[in-house]
């Protein structure tokens, strides 16, 4: 395997709430290779946003790197100085926030935001900025003619357009991507998520794509990590991980998934909800809502292991994953005992 | 769709909701001052039907519902319910009829007022329909089962940022059905979820209909998530209808170009699926400005001549209605 692009060791971010840390992101550990898009996922409040802006480091105030390594290039993210960090930024690691569509600044127009990046940040001279925004804007597929255009003029999937265009505008290695396509319609989502594809095979752009819809990842992604409550429980190549997961969560997630091109079934949820970051159950995290749970699961913390090759899962049940799958797709499996 | 004896509990024949916009500067350039939100739009729905109302961002769908709910009121053609034009209504009628068609908001964060206990959110329909007040733990219990809300004790004190969002989200719903309304406008109701949560709403939303018979329009732009809900579906584009058929149909087999574009449109949770590039034209559709004839004619892969001229009619096909030139009979 080529040297990753970027590697997280045992990555850890805490926020201070009052006199408490929680920990919102605990031990994180996996690989973006060159060229690849590495879809994050799991369930609103698992830590996603919190681990994505952590590896540009605009993180909120309250918050803190707490432990690990990040290690992008050569260099550890984690130990730079605030003025090697911002060198990085845009040049070599872009970041699209989530509801980017709504981050434009509405008073300038899109070209003028542009541009500021361009010769503010990389350096160009005017023409030079004039030329590449119009490349970029025949990238992501908006008529060059609208670079005049104020935000409020573009559709919500045309400005994402826009904030993908900014991320782009410095040829960066690495972009990471806050849920890009969540708040647009299936026809303006599928064209982004080509956009992504597209770039990926044309420039070798990696890109960690946060999102909470197996389907999407199921589309664009070469591999997967899944979250839950913070931590990281299965990560492996996306078309292992989707049809035989490792991990009861994920076998959970897919169960709780409309799917166009099976039967229109019965969906069935994963009851309950996860744990209050501020005040976690001791064990396996997902062991109050896991219908395979045993009584080590509930003061012994799974480790993420190997499952098969660079497929791994943080679960006591590892071994039997095969048989769990089984069970799984039963939805009796996973309705809670009255 | 459905050819039962009985008369349709709704009726819309060429119904319209248009709003003006843009002002004197717009009229002076010669541009259009209005918004065709929905355009000529005919159909039927009958007691107990349960129908997707599908389509891009902008092309109507809230606007409808709150058409047939009368939130706003059709500025052309006709909205019957039960055999009443809505759009005539005033005073107690007007009263009655509010009590009996319900509609779901998109956001269950907004939907609620904050300062409300659960028990006041959902006592508060029954104190405005005037239910005597011995009956009220009663009915809020009943919804609150019905929704699945199991230990209902455990929920009535709280406030609603002490619940998560798919627990709000039926309570929204209870709410919606504590006065056993005869008709529901759900308008994206699990957007704003969690999608672990999401499966148990809609399931719920299910469960609903199959105990009380509720007649429901549910709006989306997912076809993945309409199709667990409905057996039919309404597709819109641009203010207007362009198919309406069995919501199984229509995923087997989409006829209208459009509709084939939104099928291909949804990403299947499987490694295996098609990137085949979309059947569709690039760019949003303008409702300020929709092109002459079939108003999907500027995305259309199989546009031709008589597109640009003429608005293609209802065409009927076995149990479908389609409207494009493709499957119009040769005039
Ligand atoms: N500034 C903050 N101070 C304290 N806690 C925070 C702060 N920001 C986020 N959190 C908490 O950290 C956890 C992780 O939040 P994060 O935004 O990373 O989740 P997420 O996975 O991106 O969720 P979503 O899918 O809803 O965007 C949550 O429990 C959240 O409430
Ligand atoms: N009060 C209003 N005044 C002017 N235009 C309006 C008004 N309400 C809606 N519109 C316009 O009517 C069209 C249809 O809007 P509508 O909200 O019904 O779409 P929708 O299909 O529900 O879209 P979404 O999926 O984004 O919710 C849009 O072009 C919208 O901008
Ligand atoms: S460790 Fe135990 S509780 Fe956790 S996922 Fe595995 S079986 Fe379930
Ligand atoms: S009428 Fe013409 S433009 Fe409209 S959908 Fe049919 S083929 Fe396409
Ligand atoms: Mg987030
Ligand atoms: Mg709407």
């Amino acid at each position: 395997m080529t040297e990753p692009l970027l590697s997280l060791k045992d990555l850890s971010i805490a926020y201070k709430v009052g006199a408490h840390d929680t920990i919102a992101v605990e031990g994180a550990t996996f690989d973006v290779q060159p060229g690849s898009i590495v879809g994050l996922v799991g369930e609103s409040g698992c830590g996603k946003t919190t681990l994505a802006r952590s590896l540009t480091r605009v993180l909120a105030a309250n918050a803190r790197i707490a432990g690990g390594e990040a290690v992008f290039c050569g260099q550890d993210i984690v130990a730079l100085s605030e003025r090697a960090m911002n060198g990085l930024r845009w040049r070599e690691i872009a970041f699209i926030p989530q509801s980017a569509m709504n981050s434009l600044d509405p008073v300038y127009t899109v070209g003028s935001q542009l541009a500021e990046v361009l010769t503010r940040r990389g350096g160009m001279a005017r023409a030079a900025a004039r030329k590449r925004s119009e490349e970029l804007f025949e990238w992501v597929g908006i008529e060059t003619n609208r670079l005049g255009d104020y935000p409020h003029q573009f559709s919500g999937g045309m400005r994402q357009r826009v904030a993908i265009a900014l991320a782009l505008a410095l040829d960066p290695k690495l972009i990471i991507a806050d849920e890009p396509v969540t708040a647009l319609d299936v026809i303006v989502q599928r064209q982004i998520l080509d956009q992504l594809r597209e770039l990926k095979e044309r420039l070798g752009i990696s890109v960690i794509l946060v999102t909470h819809d197996i389907s999407v990842v199921a589309y664009v992604c070469d591999r997967v990590v899944v979250m839950y409550a913070g931590r990281v429980v299965e990560t492996g190549p996306m078309a292992a991980t989707l049809t035989a997961p490792a991990h009861p969560y994920t076998m959970g997630l897919r169960n709780a998934f409309p799917d166009l091109a099976g039967a229109a079934g019965e969906l069935t949820p994963i009851e309950g909800s996860p744990p209050d970051l501020a005040n976690p159950p001791a064990g396996c995290r997902f062991a109050p809502r896991c219908p395979f749970a045993e009584a080590r699961c509930r003061t012994d913390a799974p480790e993420l292991l190997p499952y098969e090759g660079d497929h791994l899962a943080a679960c006591h049940r590892i071994a039997e994953a095969e048989a769990l799958r089984a069970r799984a797709v039963a939805s009796e499996t996973w309705e809670i005992p009255a | 769709m459905r050819d039962t004896q009985d008369p349709p509990l709704i009726k819309l024949e060429a119904a319209e909701l248009h709003f003006p916009v843009g002002g004197i500067l717009a009229q002076l350039q010669g541009r259009s001052t209005v918004v065709k939100a929905v355009d000529g739009v005919t159909f039927e729905l009958h007691r107990g039907e349960s129908v997707g109302l599908l389509g891009e961002s902008g092309c109507g769908k809230t606007s409808t519902g709150r058409m047939l709910v009368r939130l706003d009121k059709a500025t052309g053609g006709r909205v019957e319910f039960d055999g009443e034009d809505i759009s005539a209504l005033s005073g107690d009628a007007l009263k009655r009829f509010r009590s009996r068609v319900q509609l779901i908001f998109q956001n269950p964060f907004e939907a609620l007022n904050p300062r409300f206990t659960i028990r006041d959110v959902l006592a508060e329909p029954l104190e405005n329909a005037r239910i005597p007040k011995a009956e009220h733990e009663d009915r809020i219990l009943r919804a609150m089962a019905l929704v699945k809300l199991g230990d209902a004790t455990q929920f009535m004190d709280r406030y609603p940022h002490q619940l998560s969002g798919g627990q709000l989200q039926r309570i929204v719903m209870a709410r919606a059905l504590i006065l056993e309304p005869e008709f529901v406008v759900a308008d994206e109701p699990v957007s704003m979820l969690d999608v672990s949560v999401r499966a148990g709403v809609l399931n719920v939303f299910r469960d609903v209909r199959a105990k009380t018979g509720i007649t429901a329009i549910y709006i989306s732009h997912d076809l993945a998530l309409v199709r667990y809900v409905c057996e039919r579906t309404i597709v819109m584009y641009l203010g207007r209808i362009v198919e309406d058929g069995p919501t199984e149909d229509i995923v087997a087999n989409p006829l209208h170009p459009y509709t084939q574009a939104l099928v291909a449109a949804v990403p299947v949770p499987h490694p295996d699926q098609s990137h085949e590039p979309l059947p569709i034209g690039r760019g949003a559709p303008d409702p300020r400005n929709p092109p002459s004839g079939c108003t999907f004619r500027d995305r259309c892969p199989r546009a031709f001549d008589r597109c640009a001229v003429e608005a293609p009619g209802p065409t009927r096909i076995q149990n479908r209605i389609v409207h494009c030139h493709l499957h119009a009979p040769e005039t």
